[in-house]
């Protein structure tokens, strides 16, 4: 599949933002998190504006974005159009969570239940994103049990590593968050290279054969019906060499898993100002590392209409 | 609404015979000429006379050599769309653009709705759909809708461009919900089939695959040619000095 730019900065700019709301919403309202006006203002600065650069993002591989408001109307039978709803719908809960954690400085009582609400429609906002992708039958890759939990894991990680660096950057940086954001991480990791794992080993019962009908033998395609590249060969047929995609395979895991780990993992004995440069070089490497990650999503992902092309 | 409408008796659709078809292309150029203008009009075509041309096309000809060990043959496979019992490009749809219809199964996409987010297209398994990237929306066959019900065309061209254009009537259009309909015993007769049922969209559309291979060859009345006798005397020498 074509890795539309726009796309591979929408789902892991969302990822991470809706991550970083869901445990501020947590951990906020519920004073786990010191109420401090910049530490509120920039942690939900950089998560809101994550979350709506991302949208916005996503706008820009519409063909007629003009219409995007269309988009909310179908959420009874359309993963795409739910994460529309949820995605707005979270901004309300996570409005009040703002004003009231943020501006009036209050945690509990209501401003803890718009926190534990704007982190439910997070968590549910990112499932709609997984769903988009894993239900998805003609791209096997997409449609298989790593897809949703993938999601989540990576939404989590990027979302905890960034809270990390911001309470390290204000100095009330926790051991147990740098413990989460440790373990978040190997878990992604680990999840990660067992996706790798199932894909290339996958096999699908869709063939040539069953797309031609034919029974029996073997299907070469002959000539296609043009010469040059058409839509779907534009957007279904994009292929990466292996070579490549090992290289970035690798490209991934360091930045994405292994660099972090190591940067977290120094900060535990390191002085403040030490533990706060590495906290946010940490979570600069794996966002971009998840980047990358998002790009071979799309790039490996291979759609059965390729099989007509025999490719 | 983009759920799927409960199933009324009429599912008109195309059943498409391998065994005749010869690729000539005609279905795909009378596709594109009645559709140009038709019901999901334009059918943009970028840089039509550049080295990089690209267009919409609801219907592509495929060639495929297939291999068994009764040996191997040509087969020409047009692709188009299967308007799927069960289509995901509809349910998938946002906005509810993409809908089947509940009167005869065609789907069909609203124009006017689509925002272009080319998701219908990823759920397509089929490649059906093609998006028009100058005017930003999808686009697809209609089962040309604008010509099967069309009161100011004959009685006989009301069937869609493609099957009224083939030259070997390789293409048939008819209700594939009664079983008693012309191209449902056809079905019937030459085991007409799915394409990738594996993936459950449960295609209307059906592929009549080609005939077994058969030693019947025609008889053919002329006597077989001679091998050409070897010239003697002059002109024999003429033709070997010209030969060497």
């Amino acid at each position: 599949m074509h890795p539309a730019f726009s796309v591979v900065f929408f789902t892991t700019a969302t990822g991470a933002g809706y991550g970083l709301l869901a445990l501020l919403g947590m951990l906020g309202g519920f004073q786990i998190i010191p109420p401090d006006f910049w530490l509120g203002f920039i942690g939900m600065g950089l998560a809101l504006g994550l979350i709506a650069a991302g949208l916005l993002s996503s706008t820009g591989h519409l063909g007629r974005p003009e219409r995007a408001w269309r988009a909310f109307s179908q959420w009874r039978s359309s993963w795409l159009s739910r994460e529309g709803v949820a995605s707005v719908a979270t901004f309300v809960p996570a409005g009040l969570f703002g004003i009231g954690w943020v501006a009036l400085g209050k945690t509990g009582d209501w401003v803890g239940i718009a926190g534990l609400v704007a982190a439910c429609g997070a968590v549910i906002t990112v499932c709609t994103t997984g769903m988009i992708y894993a239900s998805l039958k003609p791209i096997a890759q997409w449609h298989s049990r790593f897809t949703l939990p993938g999601y989540l894991i990576f939404s989590a990680m990027t979302g905890s590593v960034l809270l990390n660096a911001l309470l390290q950057g204000f100095a009330v940086g926790s051991k147990m968050l740098l413990v989460a954001c440790l373990l978040l991480t190997l878990l992604g990791w680990g999840w990660k290279l067992a996706t790798w794992r199932y894909n290339d080993a996958l096999e699908i019962p869709t063939t040539a054969n069953t797309a031609t009908g034919l029974v029996g033998g073997t299907v070469r395609s002959l000539e296609w019906p043009h010469t040059e590249e058409n839509y779907l060969l534009k957007e279904m047929g994009f292929r990466i060499a292996r070579k490549h995609s090992a290289r970035l395979r690798q490209i991934t895991q360091v930045l994405a898993f292994a660099l972090p780990v190591l940067l977290l993992s120094a900060t535990f004995a390191l002085p403040w100002s030490f533990a706060a440069v590495l906290s946010v070089l940490a979570a600069i490497a794996q966002l971009s590392g998840m980047l990358v990650e998002r790009w071979l999503f799309f790039a490996e992902a291979k759609h059965t209409v390729m099989l007509y092309y025999g490719r | 609404m983009t759920c799927l409408p409960s199933q009324g008796g009429k599912k008109l659709g195309l059943v498409i015979d391998l065994d005749t078809c010869v690729g000539c292309q005609a279905c795909v150029t009378a596709c594109k000429e009645w559709n140009t203008g038709g019901h999901m009009a334009p059918l943009t075509d970028i840089d039509p006379y550049g080295g990089t041309v690209d267009g919409v096309w609801f219907n592509r000809v495929h060639a495929y050599e297939h291999t068994t060990e009764m040996g191997g043959r040509t087969v020409n496979f047009p692709r188009s769309c299967l308007h799927c019992e069960t289509p995901a490009c509809v349910t998938v749809c946002p906005t509810g653009a993409s809908y089947k219809r509940a009167s005869d199964g065609i789907v069909l996409i609203d124009e006017d709705k689509c925002i272009g987010c080319k998701l219908c297209s990823w759920a397509c398994p089929y490649g059906a759909r093609e998006f028009d990237t100058d005017v930003g929306v999808m686009k697809k066959c209609t089962l040309c809708v604008d010509r099967i019900y069309n009161d100011n065309l004959a009685e006989e061209d009301r069937v869609p461009a493609c099957v009224a254009a083939c030259p070997t009537s390789a293409r048939h259009f008819g209700d594939l919900g009664d079983p008693l309909s012309a191209v449902s015993q056809l079905v019937a007769e030459r085991g007409g089939v799915d394409l990738m049922p594996e993936l459950g969209y449960q295609p209307t559309n059906k592929y009549l695959p080609p005939r077994a291979h058969t030693q019947r060859a025609a008889s053919v009345p002329a006597p077989a040619l001679e091998p050409v006798r070897t010239e003697g005397g002059f002109l024999g020498w003429v033709d070997r000095m010209l030969s060497n």
